[in-house]
């Protein structure tokens, strides 16, 4: 990375990012300053760099930590009133690794609250403001993580993606957004959304930075026995000719501002030599469904410990054990939130269980092996991250159909386990960023990303 | 009309491994402070992720095996929704669809097969103290493994229902995946019953009594409700199926939750555990690890031990491995010490927990039979073998420190007979022996006795006496 070129103190780069993150306050960006420790921490990499001591890969850089990432410095919320005050004594498996490269964790991001949204407007603290415009939406879940690298104020952001949470904000800023596959990075300590989905990935600016990224964080981890076994550094041999396009997402679905850039990156990759195919996957057309019925029921499972008894939030209105709950949960809940508690308990309840949860499972399988199928034929699938660029502040949220719409290209990677980057494709006429996504087969995440350089 | 009570039993044992089922915390949490051994996971703080503990698979597998249960090659987990303040992460993670343990059976002492219908890994939950004005919560169990154990409704009588919660219990410590103490709620017991007129084909309505943690009171339980429900068909009333508290001290149970507030549990595949996968080498290599189980002992011992002596001694299986040890030639005699000398000590658990040798053991059986030892000098050497005091000295050893060696040398015992015989003391009693008074001869051995220090045999004695006397 650039900025261990020492030719910068690592306190001057900490405090560049600070005193920038406090200029931007206005963009709501950031739930927390770790302003005292990370000046300390800057502090003691330039004793050891002017000692000759060893130093790690990102020795000195630093970034934003999205807020469910779990770390002592400073209160662990995920932008959810239920969480105020937690502070947490464990740090994230993903969280450690950064640190342990000398990585300065500036300040946490905001999010919509449990990761549950497309905006950022579900936050427990106000929404984040686009990068581009500040009347849009930052795009979420990760919006905090997206404008903190858009705007300049760190190097990279943490984030996690469930089923378009980097890969959308990523593409409504105009920067590089990777939801690696499915078990590459250990979820070890990152507050769960929904366990067979979510990914811990990153936002930067260039794909090098993404591959550095990947290189320390991923890994099998014991604490999370879903991680595969170690692959990222082998990278692949692959020769990489053919590039799909997904003929059921160029419809009239998409925005033609949008349409226009993926063509053109086409011809590009045409003009290198590449073949550009058609394909057909008629099964993502049921992605969103099946998202929206699992998710909802891994949601409203993982949200079951919030109970007020043991940490965080607790209404102090309560009389009895039942109102303890109820109070709790009904104040410490954002309303997505509880949208999603009762869709998920609704489709796990017993009557319904074999027609909503177990069908979405087994159109699930369906939607992995229209995946296979596709990078038998292709190596590589290029699609728009979202049909739209960033909508209005306020233009979607009481309108949750239209909302979950905006993750309908984004989320069949999460039910297919497979990597995805999101990649700046130029802008609108009215200056608002386009990204696409680089879609490739379980584990080739290392190429994939070297392969996005052919598209800039 | 008769009726016929239909019961089935649901066991949860709690296992002994070293850590619990999802963390590497300690599982042993006897006499240690509240919430002292509870990890992250267990305290389910935000994004902490389960991490099976294989010990606790191979536990189940010889659980499994030692109920002549199928193990599944495959199995998963799932996540069984509820709140309350003993289940920290708001669902339970057990085995609802697919369990590691299929069907089997146990067979009891009377022959009667009970088929288990399957059984299934989970986490045990925490536990809470209710007082006046507020409720404290030890979370040292949450996650502890558990086995839940759940049979056919193969059951029809209390004395059936007793000897099958006892055969459990002995067979999951045999295959040593449990402490299996009761009353610390090692092994509990949810019973079901009902019942119905002989020749219906339907089973009556149920009722259930959870938690039940004694043979006794399971056996109380269901006799109780084989003649609450009966009396109530008698009647021509109906049986509510619910759930029943058991009360030890009236010896009634009592409506507690009817079946219209059921719970829906919310039933889900655990997506932070990938499924257990096992090999066929994986399963026969555990399997080789039991033991030899009771009815292996039962077999076994069938023509030397007396029934109601082996099944007091098949409790425990560190007494029947002991003999299997020495062998069937010497088994009977020492199980006869085993039931009546040992068990009867006071100290008897502590003594079970180190027990002597076999060679020791063989030894005291030889010199008994070679009648070195008188009965009552064998029961105070086998005692002994048994204090930590007298560890590792030996039978011979001990009874030579006691002067307990009984004298069979014929010539020695005949000179000893003789210095009584000659004895002035004596003279009468020898008199009244010749003239047909019989009688004298205890008196006579006695004096024997006395003379050798008690280590003359009395038979031997007697013997002798007799010869010289009609002479």
């Amino acid at each position: 990375m650039k900025i261990a070129n020492k030719t910068v103190s690592a306190e001057r780069l900490v405090r560049d990012a600070l005193e920038k993150a406090k200029y931007f306050a206005d963009y709501h960006i950031f739930t927390y300053l770790n302003e005292a420790v990370a000046i300390e921490k800057a502090r003691e990499i330039d004793r050891k760099i002017a000692n000759g001591e060893k130093v790690g890969r990102l020795a000195g850089v630093p970034y934003a930590l999205k807020d469910n990432f779990l770390s002592p410095e400073g209160q662990t919320t995920a932008s959810a009133h239920i969480l105020e005050g937690f502070v947490s004594p464990i740090t994230a498996t993903a969280v450690q690794k950064l640190e342990e490269e000398g990585a300065i964790m500036i300040g946490r991001t905001n999010l919509d609250a449990f990761a549950h949204g497309s905006s950022t407007e579900n936050s427990y603290f106000g929404p984040t403001l686009n990068a581009f415009d500040k009347e849009r939406v930052a795009g979420g879940s990760s919006g905090g993580s997206a404008v903190a690298v858009a705007l300049d104020i760190v190097e990279f952001a943490t984030g996690t993606d469930t089923g378009g949470s980097i890969r959308q904000p990523a593409s409504f800023n105009g920067i590089y957004g990777f939801k690696p596959t499915y078990g590459c990075i250990s979820r070890y300590g990152v507050v769960a959304m929904a366990s067979s989905t979510d990914c811990v990935g990153f936002f930067t600016k260039s794909p090098d930075d993404m591959d550095i990224l990947m290189s320390i964080t991923s890994g099998q981890d014991e604490k999370d026995m879903t991680t595969l076994p170690n692959y990222y550094d082998k990278g692949s041999e692959q020769n990489i000719k053919k590039i799909g396009i997904i003929k059921d997402f160029d419809n009239d679905v998409v925005n033609d501002e949008i349409r226009e850039a993926l063509k053109k990156k086409c011809d590009l990759l045409s003009s290198k030599g590449y073949e550009i195919t058609e394909i057909e996957m008629p099964t993502l057309k049921y992605a969103l469904a099946v998202y929206y019925i699992i998710v909802p029921a891994e949601v409203a499972s993982n949200l079951s410990r919030y109970d007020g008894i043991r940490y965080g939030f607790r209404s102090d209105k309560s009389t009895s054990l039942e109102e303890l709950y109820t109070n709790t949960r009904s104040e410490g809940f954002m309303p997505e939130n509880k949208r999603r508690i009762m869709i998920g308990n609704f489709v796990l309840s017993s009557g319904f269980y074999d027609a909503y949860f177990l069908k979405a499972a087994k159109a699930r399988t369906l939607i992995v092996e229209e995946y296979n199928k596709a990078f038998s034929q292709v190596d590589y699938i290029l699609t728009p991250v979202s049909p739209n660029p960033a909508f209005k502040l306020g233009e979607k949220i009481n309108d949750p159909i239209a909302m979950y719409l905006e993750d309908m290209m984004s989320v069949s990677l999460n039910l297919a386990g497979v990597p995805g980057l999101a990649i700046p494709a130029g802008t609108t006429k009215a200056g608002l960023p386009i990204g696409l996504q680089l879609v490739g087969p379980k584990c080739s995440d290392k190429k994939l990303i070297e392969f996005a350089k052919e598209l800039i | 009309m008769k009726y016929i009570p239909t019961i089935g039993i649901e066991c949860h044992v709690q296992l002994s491994t070293k850590t619990k089922l999802f963390s590497e915390v300690d599982n042993d949490a006897r006499g240690k402070e509240p919430n002292s051994c509870v990890s992250p996971v267990d305290y389910a703080l935000p994004g902490m992720l389960p991490r099976l503990n294989g010990e606790a698979v191979k536990f189940a597998i010889r659980a499994g095996k030692a109920m002549n249960c199928e193990i599944n090659p495959k199995s998963r987990f799932d996540r069984k929704h509820y709140f309350y303040p003993d289940s920290p992460k708001g669902y339970q993670i057990t085995q609802f669809y697919q369990p590691i343990i299929g069907a089997g059976y146990v067979e009891l002492p009377s022959g009667t097969r009970i088929r288990i219908e399957h059984a299934h890994l989970e986490g045990d939950a925490g536990k809470l103290t209710h007082f006046d004005t507020y409720s404290l919560v030890d979370l040292n169990r949450v996650d502890t493994p558990l086995i839940e154990i759940v049979s056919m409704p193969d059951i029809h009588s209390a004395k059936d229902a007793h000897d099958y919660c006892k055969e459990l219990w002995r067979l999951m410590r045999y295959a040593k995946v449990t402490y299996g103490d009761l009353y610390n709620g090692n092994m509990r017991f949810d019973i079901n019953v009902s019942v119905a007129p002989e020749g219906s084909d339907q089973l009556g309505t149920r009722a259930e009594i959870k938690n039940l943690n004694s043979f006794r009171s399971v056996e109380r339980a269901v006799e109780y409700e084989i003649a609450r429900q009966t009396k109530l068909l008698e009647a021509g009333e109906k049986v509510v199926q619910e759930t029943r508290g058991w009360n030890d001290a009236t010896g009634k149970t009592t409506g507690q939750r009817s079946k219209e507030e059921a719970k829906d549990y919310r039933y889900m595949p655990e997506p932070d555990l990938p499924p257990i996968n096992l090999s066929v080498e994986f399963i026969e290599a555990e399997t080789a690890k039991l033991p030899l189980m009771p009815s292996n002992y039962r077999d076994m011992f069938d023509k030397t031990i007396i029934k109601d002596t082996l099944e007091v001694l098949l409790d425990y299986p560190e007494l029947m491995e002991k003999l299997n040890e020495v062998g069937q030639d010497n088994a009977k005699f020492l199980s006869n010490l085993f039931a009546s000398v040992l068990l009867a000590e006071e100290k008897s658990a502590e003594y079970l927990n180190d027990l002597p040798s076999g060679e020791e053991l063989k030894e005291l059986a030889k010199m008994n039979a070679e009648k070195e030892l008188s009965s009552t000098a064998t029961k105070e050497v086998f005692l002994k073998l048994f204090d930590p005091q007298m560890k590792g000295r030996g039978a011979r050893n001990i009874a030579k420190e006691l002067g307990v060696i009984q004298e069979n040398d014929l010539s020695a015992l005949e000179a000893i007979v003789d210095i009584v015989l000659a004895k002035p003391a004596t003279a009468k009693a020898q008199a009244d022996f010749r003239a047909g008074e019989e009688k004298v001869i205890g008196f006579l051995v006695g004096q024997v006795m006395k003379e050798s220090h008690g280590k003359a045999n009395p038979s031997t004695v007697q013997q002798i006496l007799r010869n010289k006397l009609v002479k």
